[in-house]
């Protein structure tokens, strides 16, 4: 996993609730077999006019160049709701975002997020909705995100948020997750011993 | 203080917790399909790992197989490309596999319970946000990422943090016309789409006992939409009697012995939910969408809300942006909004009770002339063969619906059942987001009694005329 201390970015809004993972990745791009180049596709159906994506939507925040190279991602509440696709994050991670700041998000995202080194940020909706005066009034504000202090500047804001301390100390030394669970193959080894019978059945 | 049945299930799963880091629990079982899975197999190969327990894994493709033929040359050709990576995958790893053209192929989330390889006071996991719908049996069963499935093919276990509790009571008695989906439609607009955020739910009450297993499933397969992680109901005689000589059910001794075991998995009298609420389930009406979020939902009966109905300006603007996009006018009646596509199936409701409710409907009519195609898509190969030898692909195909193969379908339309821009879809499914059955489709979220209604009057019906 991409390690997270300190990153300081380029901050684009999306001024919308329940920004689904539906929107962040449509289904036709799920069908691939690996974790790579869905950053292309990334909300597909609003960057694009057209499905060949030869047509970017000047409408949309990300095609302005005001926001180009953006890493920070601003949303409304409930972000990443619906399906538990990991190709989101993916998605995210690979058009370059680091970091996506919201009240709140949906419980399977927000743990993929975690899971892949995209630092989800969950700060008050008074505090997102002062993040967003700020972009609007100066468009291409960069963010600066320091996980070790736990920390969001914006312009003369600055804000404090939360992380799970195992989670931020997985993101800041880019832990994989799987090798530490199998320093407690003794542990699991046990625990699957005693248990009865029709649990440990399976499809034996 | 007692406890409650999520809290006994949780608890009963822990291996080991260190200092200043969430409990790992053990997971029971872990349903496989071909979208979700390819990473997680190819990230285990990398390390040159193995699954810790091939056989609590279970194996089938549904999300982007065709339902027109069962057979892998009708899918596309990255679909292809995922259900060969899903059987040599399988092969390799020794994981349970259903194929095409056996009963226990189909929507992951039916085959599960319907081969007893979901059971009460398990931990159920998939990469695929509607595995809440085993919570149904009391199972803590929910969706995870990619991530997670290959943590879990290794390691066979999770870290997850404890959630809060929620208890949603259902009083009274489910009228006729009204249906699981009804209610649970009218849970999400009640609690909105994220008012379940960090909450394991039970559902609970007289109208959730009086439900099948497969009314149940229903009901527990949408807390996500609400935002619940999971959505238990305490299983019961109807549980038992569901699983009893199913393939993976446990069977003699050990099938008594785990009866004891799950008659004890009920909230206690003094446990402490850190949310109450009450529905009274008795006076609801058939319930539809009319938004582009399961939350934005109202009884048949109801006229298009308006953004001047909603104080929260982001609420306000969420249902101008959902008019916009589903061209429904503020103020209008839903019955007659004319509809172009009927959908029956999906995890949500590709059960055998939910064919039998439509065809009851059904019987003797036809879709109207307007509605361009009309689909019943069985949510496996026992499902369908069931319904077959009952005689209702007849009544479904007399009334003018295709008769299909199992499979997700149109619910997520990444096949080829898709509907095109504009088309408006009265759809048994779970998801109405913009494009989700199509890029620029229209989804109204109904029973199936409901959409069959939908489909025989070719627009937004009260289902309550037929019966």
């Amino acid at each position: 996993m991409q390690k997270f201390t300190v990153h300081t970015g380029v901050a684009v809004p999306l001024d919308s609730a329940n920004i689904d993972t539906d929107q962040i990745i449509p289904k036709q791009f799920l069908l691939a077999v690996d974790r790579n180049g869905f950053g292309a596709h990334l909300f597909h159906d609003w960057r694009y006019l057209d499905d060949a994506e030869t047509k970017p939507n000047p409408e949309f925040n990300l095609n302005k160049p005001e926001y180009k190279g953006a890493t920070v991602l601003v949303a409304r509440d409930n972000f990443g709701n619906g399906s538990s696709r990991e190709h989101a994050p993916w998605a995210l991670m690979g058009y370059g975002f680091r970091a996506v700041i919201a009240p709140s998000f949906a419980d399977i995202f927000y743990n993929n997020s975690l899971g892949n080194g995209l630092l989800p940020i969950k700060l008050s909706a008074e505090d997102v909705d002062e993040i967003f005066k700020v972009l609007e009034a100066k468009p291409g504000t960069q963010i600066t995100i320091s996980l070790e202090d736990m920390t969001v500047d914006v312009d003369t804001l600055h804000f404090t948020f939360d992380l799970d301390p195992f989670r931020r100390h997985c993101m800041l030394e880019g832990l994989d997750a799987i090798s530490l669970t199998l320093q407690h193959q003794e542990e699991i080894t046990d625990y699957e011993k005693k248990m009865d019978n029709w649990r440990a059945h399976g499809t034996l | 203080m007692g406890k409650t049945l999520y809290q006994k299930v949780y608890d009963s799963h822990v291996v080991f917790q260190q200092e200043g880091e969430l409990p790992t629990l053990y997971i029971d079982r872990q349903l496989v399909h071909e979208v979700t899975s390819p990473q997680a197999f190819a990230g285990i190969e990398a390390a040159g790992r193995k699954l810790r327990r091939p056989d609590l894994h279970l194996a089938t493709m549904d999300h982007d197989i065709s339902t027109k033929e069962q057979t892998i040359e009708a899918c596309s050709p990255m679909a292809q490309e995922q259900i060969k990576a899903l059987m040599s995958n399988t092969k390799k790893f020794g994981v349970k596999f259903f194929g095409f053209g056996e009963d226990n192929q189909g929507v992951v989330h039916i085959i599960g319970p319907q081969t007893g390889f979901t059971l009460p006071g398990t931990t159920l996991v998939c990469g695929d946000s509607h595995t809440a719908t085993h919570g149904a049996f009391g199972a803590l069963a929910f969706g995870i990422g990619t991530s997670e499935v290959e943590h879990v093919m290794a390691t066979q276990t999770l870290k997850q943090g404890r959630l809060k509790t929620m208890k949603i009571e259902c009083t009274g008695s489910l009228q006729k016309g009204v249906f699981a989906k009804d209610l649970i439609l009218a849970i999400i607009a009640k609690l909105t789409t994220a008012g379940g955020t960090g909450y394991a739910v039970e559902f609970c009450g007289q109208a959730v006992r009086e439900l099948t297993m497969e009314g149940r499933m229903t009901l527990s397969n949408m807390a996500i939409e609400f935002g619940a992680k999971a959505g238990m109901i305490a299983p019961d005689e109807t549980t038992f009697e569901y699983l009893k000589g199913r393939m993976y059910s446990p069977k003699g001794e050990d099938f008594d012995k785990a009866v004891e075991y799950w008659k004890t998995l009920k909230s206690d009298d003094d446990a402490v939910f850190d949310k109450v609420v009450t529905i009274d389930a008795g006076s609801l009406e058939p319930f539809v969408t009319w938004g582009t979020n399961p939350g934005q939902g109202a009884p048949i009966t109801a006229k298009v809300p308006s953004e001047s109905d909603f104080s929260d300006p982001i609420v306000a603007k969420s249902c101008k942006d959902a008019l916009d996009y589903i061209a429904l006018k503020s103020g209008d009646p839903l019955i007659g909004t004319p509809v172009d596509y009927v959908f029956i199936g999906s995890c949500t409701n590709g059960r055998i009770e939910d064919f039998r409710e439509a065809a009851k409907i059904l019987k003797g009519h036809k879709i109207a002339k307007n509605i361009q195609l009309a689909i019943a898509v069985p949510g496996s190969g026992l499902v369908k063969r069931q319904a077959e030898a009952e005689g209702l692909d007849k009544i479904f195909i007399e009334a003018g619906f295709e008769w299909r193969q199992p499979g997700c379908s149109m619910c997520l339309a990444m096949n080829d059942d898709k509907a095109p821009v504009g088309v408006r879809v009265a759809s048994t499914s779970n998801r109405n987001f913009v494009g989700r059955q199509g890029k620029g489709s229209r989804t109204h979220l109904m029973s199936p009694a409901t959409a069959a209604a939908c489909a025989i009057k070719g627009a937004l019906a009260d289902v309550r005329e037929f019966i």
